[in-house]
């Protein structure tokens, strides 16, 4: 494993600037997770790093070598791609040594042998190792994708969205076991993808990406509690973060500058008439299960919320609101770093 | 408007029965969800209740009027389909007024009946607009439209938002479930996503293997569900489920898995030995140092509000929502304890619900 050093790169097709004075480093070990929705640039880096396109301006260095125009192979990267593209002649063994047999690493069989029945083990495939990959699960077969990655040892795994062709419940569990794979091993990963929860969930780090550049990096935390703006912080949150206008909510203290209020969930107080606040109307109780969202109208704005399934909350009830510590943006959408007592 | 009854319901094809003997009354003015993974009888459940499908027995009531072998247009139904279906050579006014011009109206109440349906969906500013042009969502708006403008006595939708990304997803859910509350119309809504279901419907149908396990109100379903599928396919992440071996009698009210006591809801029936399931949310799983019931802690992921920590258990995983402000380490062993009163039973060979205290009057489909 290495750390990757992305430093100003920039790529066009065309006219399109795909991504644009990109900079960012991938220590050792870590997960870096790129967040951003279609057309940001995300995959377009990553094939950047892979080799697959070349920079306009800047340069990739992996371990401490400049490969910026080095080609693909000689790379030292494993790429796992979006739609799994196993060979579906071979079993899941021969799939998973696949990438061991290339003429370029002549690794002898039984080393091969060990390694793929340690991968097949990490993921739990070992029973189905001589099925042909044509009878696996969609899950089983996501597996084998990834395992035909993790068989080598590269300086660096690129990611490309590679669970967002399973469905809800196989996503919630792979996501979970790529991660302890990727602490077991220790192995540096690279992903990309446009789901939050995924971001929220795996990474060490989040790459906030929008238009090719990338606004903000940090770990999930830092993201969530201190977004450098009000775009960022509507990226990660369920229910998503609530902006209303300071000027709608005067009764609520901000700091000098604020335009706007941003109200996460976990801002919110209902139904406590005391302290700084609004009355809001019930609006809609929407069914979650664990908890309800409950959507807010005050003054011509929506606001929702989480609440407690078996709080009494009827449509048109009125509750008052109190807000503990929300967010604070300016005209131009910064976050104002200021608290308010 | 009107109210739909499904009585004893049966559908083959061949030798698959797709709907094994349904009942169900769906009362005037309800959005009704029919919720469950694909090959569960769902959509062929609505095709018959729309007359596309015949039945091979049983029978189908429209405002207690038998329709069962009525045609589709005979029975004052739209049906919306799951794909935007527009006529692409027409513009939004005239997609929307086809119905009607269908029907023989004249041109003026077309015109006037068009204009209130847009003023519903907020898409008068579109009614010129070629359909081709228009967004994922003003589409949708106007298939909808399409359905609304005659007044049908139900709408049938047959998961309408499936081929939406989930952000605009959820805004779709809004605004028919806005929709539904201002034209009141009886909605039979088919889908595969439970948190639609939960988040729109009045009441919900679980369907697996074609019959209906439960009905009921979208919390009730998730407070109490009928079996261990409902329990595991209602809730993200779904229910826990802790295997364990007892013969509980009436009045018992705890039950002990590896020797550890753990109070449950008193139990309400005969027979609920040998082989049990305890079923217990991830957000009634807390942690205490006292407790004995003992975990691993597997891995974390953070959500923001709260996160999911897995834990291995000698008795199986469990998943636990709690607030992310709770330190939790990865390796560490922790005191887990459930919240009594939400906790659920099962037989595990069949999935049905024990009846306890917490399942009075609760019944399976």
């Amino acid at each position: 494993m290495a750390n990757v050093v992305v430093g100003h790169v920039s790529k066009r097709f065309g006219n399109l600037k795909a991504v644009s004075e990109l900079s960012f480093a991938i220590d050792d070990g870590e997960f870096v997770v790129l967040l951003g929705p279609s057309g940001a640039g995300k995959t377009t880096t990553l094939r950047l790093i892979a080799g697959l396109e070349h920079p306009d301006e800047g340069s990739i260095y992996i371990g401490a070598r400049d490969v910026t125009r080095d080609p693909p192979g000689t790379r030292d990267i494993a790429f796992v791609f979006q739609q799994y593209s196993l060979y579906p002649h071979l079993s899941v063994y021969d799939n998973l040594a696949f990438p061991l047999r290339s003429p370029a690493r002549r690794v002898p069989e039984q080393a091969i042998r060990k390694r793929v029945e340690q991968t097949a083990e990490l993921l739990h495939i070992s029973k189905k190792l001589n099925n042909p990959v044509t009878r696996l699960s969609g899950g089983e077969m996501q597996r084998v994708a990834i395992g035909r990655a993790l068989v080598r040892d590269p300086a660096i795994y690129l990611m490309d969205e590679p669970l967002s062709s399973l469905d809800a419940k196989l996503r919630a569990e792979l996501r979970l076991e790529l991660k302890r794979i990727q602490v077991e091993l220790g192995a540096t990963i690279l992903y990309v993808t446009h789901d939050q929860v995924e971001a929220m969930t795996m990474a060490s780090r989040i790459g906030v990406i929008k238009d090719g550049k990338l606004l903000q990096v940090g770990t999930p935390r830092d993201i969530y509690e201190k977004p450098i703006d009000s775009y960022v912080a509507g990226k990660l949150g369920i229910p998503p973060i609530n902006f209303i206008p300071a000027e709608v909510i005067p009764e609520v203290p901000v700091p000098s500058g604020t335009r706007t209020v941003g109200i996460r969930t976990e801002h919110v107080q209902l139904g406590e008439m005391n302290g700084a606040g609004f009355v809001g109307r019930v609006h809609r109780v929407e069914h979650l299960g664990d908890q309800n969202h409950v959507h807010l109208e005050y003054r011509d704005q929506m606001l929702v919320t989480l609440a407690d399934p078996h709080q009494p909350l009827a449509v048109g009830q009125e509750v008052a609101v109190k807000l503990v510590g929300p967010l604070y943006f300016d005209a131009a959408g910064r976050r104002i770093a200021a608290t308010v007592h | 408007m009107a109210q739909i009854r499904v009585e004893n319901l049966h559908k083959s094809f061949g030798q698959f029965t797709a709907v094994h003997g349904s009942n169900f009354t769906i009362e005037n003015g309800t959005f009704f969800a029919l919720l469950g993974p694909s090959g569960c009888g769902k959509t062929t459940t609505l095709r018959m209740i729309a007359g596309l499908e015949l039945p091979t027995s049983g029978r189908i009531l429209l405002d207690a009027e038998d329709v069962t072998f009525r045609r589709a247009a005979q029975r004052d139904i739209a049906f919306v389909f799951q794909l935007f279906a527009l006529y692409p050579h027409m513009n939004v006014e005239q997609n929307i007024g086809f119905p009607l011009k269908c029907q023989g109206l004249p041109r003026h109440e077309v015109r006037r009946q068009v204009r209130e349906t847009a003023r519903l969906l907020r898409i008068e500013n579109l009614l010129s607009s070629k359909t081709s042009k228009l967004s994922g969502g003003d589409r949708q708006r106007v298939a909808l439209g399409r359905a609304i403008v005659r007044r049908p006595k139900a709408f049938l939708m047959d998961e309408p938002l499936g081929a939406l990304d989930a952000e605009f997803r959820h805004l779709m859910c809004d605004e028919l479930r806005e929709l539904h509350d201002r034209i009141k119309a009886t909605t039979v809504y088919v889908t595969h996503d439970q948190l639609e279901a939960m988040s729109m419907a009045d009441r919900i149908a679980v369907m697996n293997a074609g019959k209906v396990e439960q009905i009921g109100k979208p919390q009730e379903v998730y407070d109490r569900p009928a079996s261990m599928f409902v329990a595991d396919f209602i809730g993200s992440p779904p229910m826990n489920f802790l295997p364990f071996e007892a013969a509980l009698q009436p009045g018992d009210q705890a039950i002990k898995i590896r020797d550890v006591s753990i109070a449950v809801p008193e139990i309400r029936e005969q027979g609920a030995a040998g082989s049990l399931v305890l079923g217990v949310r991830p957000e009634h799983v807390s942690f205490s140092d006292v407790a004995l019931l003992r975990g691993r802690v597997f891995g974390s992921e953070y959500l923001g509000t709260t996160q999911i920590v897995t834990l291995d258990m000698e008795a199986g995983r469990v998943k636990a929502r709690l607030p992310s402000t709770a330190p939790v380490k990865i390796g560490e062993t922790v005191g887990v304890t459930f919240k009594t009163d939400c906790l659920a039973l099962f037989h595990a060979k069949t999935g049905w619900a024990v009846r306890t205290a917490n399942y009075v009057g609760t019944h399976h489909g």
